[in-house]
């Protein structure tokens, strides 16, 4: 090595990557704070994140469990009085069978998030690794996939849930694996491979064969990489899907869960209380409203991160 | 033939076009390759040359197996390169054969560091220690006149200017010392400075380990410089090939004589008369049987619209046209 | 009034590592109808400057100072949208490596058609009548319109990326290395295809190359550029056969040929300069023959030795001088 007289003292490997990966955090996080929408996205988020981080807190501390807990509670001081309408006692007021609705509404969003991140990782996961095999090793494989994506995206699923818990009960585990599972077959795979497609065609990934890479190096390396922020795009959107399937199924009882956002809707149901449409309005429209907030926020969430996942919204 | 480093024997490469005529589908093929013989000895640089679009890649990523010939051997080392298996012996084949890629702007991942990049044959292949990766790229950098090396060892290829790209390219395969280097356009767009100590490099190898080089370029100076010996290629066929210096001072193929008419003069005050060629490049889509010059050939008669394209003829010793009218 | 007047521009890249010094202080005037060449190392800046007066930077980039008068306007006070309609209109540009920038899935008559729609008010027919038309002027047949990029071989895609740039007569166009990955032949079609086309249109060229023997054939003026500087510009005659500059003499005399004797390739001493902290005084002292103290410690500035020849250098080579 010749010794040049330059005044950089060479950093160690470690700290230079961290350096790059702050950096790019900075600037993606600059691209992304640009669109507004993205913000207003995230702000909703962090909000429904502190009502769920409250409860335990509120439980502990002003909250009679006895009175507030969001499955067992019973609040004996209004007896025939369910469901009663909001008041300083319970400000969103509470269900037919005399439970908080505020407290039912906080500790859903913990299973919310739950279900709606565990499926969407699920699925995203399983899209991207199958999309980026099926890219690149195409033939009998990609044919396979494909098929069976198509298969899928005909099939509504909601149906196959159905008739999937008629055999076995669906707790809140078991849904979000199923719906990460059939999600992560079906389109989301044909979208990650024709982006995988693109990077597969380019010519360094010739030169990683060359330079000794084996396919699953490759794919590992280059492959996945570059289709990793379109996959995390669609996280945000199958966010939304999972939640939106599980209020669905909740509602028609279907679900093997002790509380959600479905649940209360469908207890207001089961007890005949929706007929009455204005009336009640604070057994369905808090859950209701919830539901459609926390879906459009994720949604939200995804276009701005669209802006900085797709150059060509960028300049030039 | 003397057993070289590298033999092509008869070897041609078609790829498949389809073209729709209503619903029919019609199957054509290019002949990116077509019938190409050619020897490389130990510690040679062999030039090829020839019009965009004639081959010369599709050549180059035969030998590096990235393509599979549709007919015709390969042999490097003796090696049959179509028969190598995957696994140990194709690793084995790639940390001895490497190529230097054409388009920098492409064959970079725009994702990776230049250190990411040019570490990555020597992590793949298991060679040095993490510690020693970074000297070693270090290295290598300097010697590609990346200087001093700390500066672009962490930048990301849209942070170089077009030729310190072309020169992370070449690091990248000349970092694990092969023994064959495809090289495919590795100094285009270097400024000749820069150029003389990439090619300084290129030489120093060859003569310190006998490391032999196929140098594709479209500049007959560099092949001048760089190449014992040359071919020209046109449409998927060598139409001649010989030692450099006898090839430019004596060129016979109609097409080799084009070409070094139309080499830009350094000097304002010459005006050069365009090349001798008529029309434009035609598309090597399932071409006529004769001669594949012969539509824009100014020396062609009967003989070449008659026959087939004709074959490599000795005219000197080691000197090889094809061309029916060589001898007029 | 000319053209395209730079004014010591300088601009900046902000790195981790610090500022890279790709512009510094450039000053250069072009007139109507006029074909300057742009030559200097690898890494030197060329790009850069054409990006810089374009406005086509990289958010990393930085505009420190001077000014780009281009028709009496100075292009740095421009809105974006100002700028957008002077990037069509006014000056347009072939970018390094261009032949990529086709979009694979659309037919490349469609394409040029599409942008000249963005910019101008046709209809179809027009706009496809003068895509036809421009076509034939960078000598492509009007029926390849319907054909898909990877259908073109690279000198083709090189001159439908012409064509594009040409679609609204713009007074100046940059090219930016636009042959290097072609063939001779090719090149040679297509430079003199650049060269009726620009005498026809009156246009003003610059070209941004490595390759003198490229730029000897297709400029009336060139300038060098040395570390982010221009060191030497003058009429091309004068560049080649009484170079000024000790980095220019290097140059040309390093320029391997096909023709005479095989000298030795001449290699510059040295290193490549470091744009992050470039030397102090002359760029060019720690590479130069006739380096002197003050080249050490002062940076000449760009004077007139003769008319029209300007060299930033103390010791001006050639007939005597100094
Ligand atoms: N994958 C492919 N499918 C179909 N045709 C191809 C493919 N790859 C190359 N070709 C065609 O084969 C021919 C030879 O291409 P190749 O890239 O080898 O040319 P080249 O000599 O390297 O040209 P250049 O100097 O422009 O790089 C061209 O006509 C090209 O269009
Ligand atoms: N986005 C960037 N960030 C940091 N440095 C950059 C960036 N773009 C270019 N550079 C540096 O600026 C210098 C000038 O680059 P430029 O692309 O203008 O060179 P050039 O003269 O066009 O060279 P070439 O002939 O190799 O294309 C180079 O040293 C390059 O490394
Ligand atoms: S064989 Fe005939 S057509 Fe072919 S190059 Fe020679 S003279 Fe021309
Ligand atoms: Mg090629
Ligand atoms: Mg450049």
């Amino acid at each position: 090595m010749t010794p040049t007289s330059s005044p950089f003292k060479p950093e160690p490997l470690w700290k230079v990557r961290v350096h790059l990966f702050l950096g790019a955090a900075r600037r993606n996080w600059a691209l992304f704070a640009e669109s507004k929408i993205g913000l207003v996205g995230l702000g909703i988020i962090v909000l429904f994140l502190l009502m769920m981080a409250a409860h335990p807190i509120l439980m502990s501390t002003v909250w009679e469990p006895r009175v507030y807990d969001p499955v067992r509670g019973f609040d004996p001081r209004l007896v025939g009085r369910h469901p009663a309408p909001p008041s300083w006692a319970h400000p969103l007021g509470t269900d037919p069978i005399g439970r908080d609705v505020l407290s039912q509404l906080m500790w859903s969003a913990r299973s919310e998030f739950a279900l709606g991140v565990t499926a969407a990782v699920i699925s995203v996961v399983i899209g991207t690794i199958v999309g980026a095999v099926c890219a690149y090793f195409g033939g009998v494989v990609d044919m396979f996939f494909m098929r069976l994506a198509d298969l899928e995206m005909l099939f509504p699923f909601i149906a196959l849930l159905m008739v999937l818990q008629s055999v076995m009960p669906l707790t809140l585990i078991r849904l979000a694996l199923l719906i990460g599972v059939l999600s992560g077959f079906g389109g989301i795979t044909i979208i990650l491979k024709s982006q995988a497609l693109t990077v597969k065609v380019k010519p360094y990934i010739e030169a990683a064969k060359v330079a000794g890479g084996s396919s699953w190096q490759i794919i590992r390396r280059h492959i996945i990489p570059n289709i990793m922020p379109l996959s995390f795009l669609y996280m945000m959107f199958n966010v939304t899907g999972a939640i939106f399937t599980e209020a669905v199924l909740s509602f028609f009882g279907f679900l093997d869960i002790r509380m959600s956002w479905g649940i209360m809707i469908n207890t207001a149901q089961e007890s005949g209380y929706l007929g009455a449409f204005g009336q009640y309005w604070w057994l369905w429209a808090p859950a209701g409203g919830a539901i459609t907030l926390l879906c459009f926020a994720f949604y939200l969430v995804g276009r701005g991160l669209d802006a900085v996942v797709n150059p060509r919204l960028r300049k030039r | 033939m003397t057993e070289g480093r590298l033999t092509l024997e008869g070897v041609t490469k078609l790829f498949p076009v389809r073209k729709r005529v209503f619903t029919l589908k019609v199957r054509n093929f290019v002949h990116a390759v077509d019938n190409v013989s050619m020897g490389v000895e130990r510690g040679e640089m062999f030039g090829l040359v020839g019009e965009s679009g004639c081959g010369k890649t599709t050549t180059g990523k035969l030998i590096v197996k990235l393509l599979e010939p549709t007919r015709g051997k390969i042999t490097v080392d003796g090696v049959d390169v179509t028969r190598i298996r995957r696994g140990k012996p194709l690793r084995a084949f790639r940390r001895k054969v490497q190529m230097i890629f054409q388009d920098p702007y492409e064959s970079l991942n725009p994702r990776f560091t230049v250190y990411d990049t040019v570490a990555e044959p020597l992590g793949l292949q298991g060679l040095r220690s993490l510690a020693e990766r970074e000297a070693t790229v270090a290295e290598i950098l300097s010697a590609v006149g990346l200087t001093p090396p700390e500066t672009f060892m962490f930048r990301f290829p849209h942070e170089l200017s077009g030729g310190q790209r072309q020169r992370v390219a070449i690091a990248r395969a000349m970092v694990i010392r092969p023994q064959f280097v495809v090289a495919d356009e590795p100094t285009s767009m270097l400024d000749v400075s820069i150029r003389a100590g990439v090619m300084d490099l290129l030489v120093a190898l060859r003569r310190e380990l006998g490391v032999s080089y196929l140098y594709v370029t479209h500049d007959l100076a560099v092949a001048r410089y760089m190449c014992d010996r040359m071919a020209v290629m046109y449409l998927g066929k060598i139409v001649e090939q010989g030692p450099v210096e006898e090839v430019l001072r004596n060129p016979v193929h109609p097409y080799t004589r084009a070409l070094i008419s139309a080499v830009p003069v350094p000097d304002p005050t010459v005006r050069r008369d365009p090349p001798d060629i008529r029309g434009d490049v035609a598309a090597p889509i399932d071409p006529p049987p004769q001669c594949r010059f012969l539509s824009r050939c100014p020396k062609s008669g009967t003989v070449c619209e008659r026959n087939n394209h004709p074959d490599l003829e000795e005219v000197l010793p080691g000197h090889l046209v094809a061309c029916y009218r060589a001898r007029d | 009034m000319p053209l395209l007047d730079l004014q010591g521009l300088t601009m900046q890249y902000r790195t981790k590592m610090g500022p890279v010094h790709a512009v510094d202080d450039v000053s250069l005037a072009m007139e109507a109808g006029e074909a300057l060449g742009l030559v200097g190392e690898s890494g030197c800046g060329k790009t850069s400057v054409a990006m810089t007066l374009l406005r086509l930077l990289p958010d990393n980039a930085e505009i420190v100072g001077g000014q780009v008068w281009f028709q009496g306007v100075d292009l740095l006070s421009l809105s974006e949208q100002e700028m957008r309609r002077v990037r069509w209109g006014g000056i347009s540009m072939v970018f390094q490596a261009a032949m990529n920038s086709l979009n694979p899935v659309y037919r490349v008559g469609d394409q040029i058609v599409e942008a000249i729609q963005e910019h101008q008010h046709l209809s179809d027919r027009q706009a496809r009548a003068r895509v036809a038309e421009l076509f034939h002027l960078v000598g492509l047949d009007p029926k390849l319109m319907e054909r898909y990029p990877h259908e073109y071989s690279g000198g083709m895609k090189q001159r439908a990326v012409i064509a594009m740039a040409l679609a609204c007569s713009p007074k100046l166009i940059i090219a930016d290395e636009p042959t290097t990955a072609l063939d001779v032949i090719v090149q040679d079609r297509i430079l003199r295809r650049i060269n009726e086309v620009r005498t026809q249109l009156n246009m003003s060229m610059m070209y941004i190359s490595h390759d003198i023997a490229v730029i000897a054939e297709v400029s009336q003026r060139i300038g060098v550029m040395y570390a982010g500087k221009l060191v030497e510009v003058a009429d091309t005659v004068t560049v080649f056969k009484r170079p000024a500059h000790p980095y220019t003499i290097a140059l040309m005399s390093a320029f391997p040929s096909i023709q005479g004797e095989k000298r030795p390739l001449a290699q510059l001493p040295g290193e490549p300069p470091n744009l992050l902290a470039p030397p102090p005084g002359c760029r060019f002292h720690p590479r130069c023959p006739h380096a002197s103290e003050v080249c050490t410690r002062e940076e000449p500035r760009m004077e007139k030795v003769d008319p029209g020849h300007g060299v930033a250098c103390w010791h001006p080579q050639g007939r005597g001088r100094d």
